[in-house]
């Protein structure tokens, strides 16, 4: 297989993360695209993995540090959106008022 | 072309096509289950490029937890969930013409370093592989990411407990 498709690939899925981050109003929303994006990073360094045929297998056990800060800051990052909610009402990152201090 | 190249390139374009939808789907639930769709066939990718754990991985970590995750958060925002209920900024055309920019520079730049590199039978990433170099060589950085994950979990608890008190003694002053 030739190793410019998972690269196109990767690149294309993380164009559209970050329409995703960029389009969307809510939040919960913005951090698919995060996560989309992030997941692009992680077929590029498989990809990279496979080609370069390493014995140590960097590229993999790298992706899964990957995933592991990913479901990290999934968690946190709802965290923050649910904590936003019930200090604002709304998860809606447009709506947010700029001066909210409760 | 190989059976592998072809089955490569219908979980790409499943990919590709869920992807869009989960970006531009206007029903927020939708766009989640969207998104579960093109991880898996993320994970599909990852078994043909011979990262056997890291597929599994996948699938037991995003597709099992984070995309339940996302529902959640979605059900607990009493977020609406019929049709046009996920809208849009209004830069969104803007978006749309970065996010092609980042696409096209990116994929441009792939082709031109490694474009005429092929993947010639990659040795197997399977647990046993995996599991003795991370155990071996890369032992540190697992154990600061271990470190990480549960700074994570406490930043998460405190944040999701620590502003409902806040919340409540907020309430409490307005009624004195």
């Amino acid at each position: 297989m030739p190793l410019a498709w998972p690269l196109i690939l990767s690149a294309v899925l993380f164009g559209i993360g970050v329409y995703g981050v960029l389009a969307r109003r809510h939040a919960v929303l913005v951090l698919i695209g995060v996560e989309m994006m992030l997941a692009a990073v992680t077929l590029d360094l498989v990809a990279f993995d496979a080609w370069w045929g390493e014995p140590s297998h960097s590229g993999q056990v790298l992706s899964l540090f990957v995933i592991a800060l990913a479901a990290a800051e999934i968690g946190l990052g709802l965290a923050i959106v649910l904590a936003l909610y019930r200090a604002t009402g709304t998860a809606d990152v447009d709506d947010v008022p700029a001066r909210e201090r409760r | 072309m190989s059976a592998v190249e072809v089955v490569f390139l219908v979980l790409a374009a499943v990919c590709v096509f869920s992807g869009l939808q989960a970006v531009t789907c206007d029903r927020l639930v939708h766009a989640a289950l969207w998104f579960v769709l093109t991880l898996g066939s993320l994970a599909g990718t990852f078994l043909l490029l011979a990262a056997e754990l890291l597929a599994w991985v996948q699938v037991l970590v995003y597709l099992g937890s984070v995309v339940v995750l996302l529902v959640f958060a979605l059900m607990l925002t009493r977020a609406p969930t019929g049709s046009g209920s996920a809208t849009f900024t209004r830069n969104r055309w803007l978006a749309a013409v970065i996010g092609t920019a980042t696409s096209v520079g990116l994929g441009v730049l792939g082709w031109a370093g490694f474009g005429g590199q092929e993947i010639v039978s990659p040795t197997v990433g399977s647990p046993e592989v995996i599991g003795q170099v991370l155990f071996t060589e890369w032992v540190l950085p697992f154990e600061i990411l271990s470190l990480v994950l549960l700074a994570a979990l406490v930043g998460a608890i405190a944040l999701s407990t620590g502003q409902r008190t806040v919340g409540d003694s907020g309430a409490a002053d307005g009624d004195r």
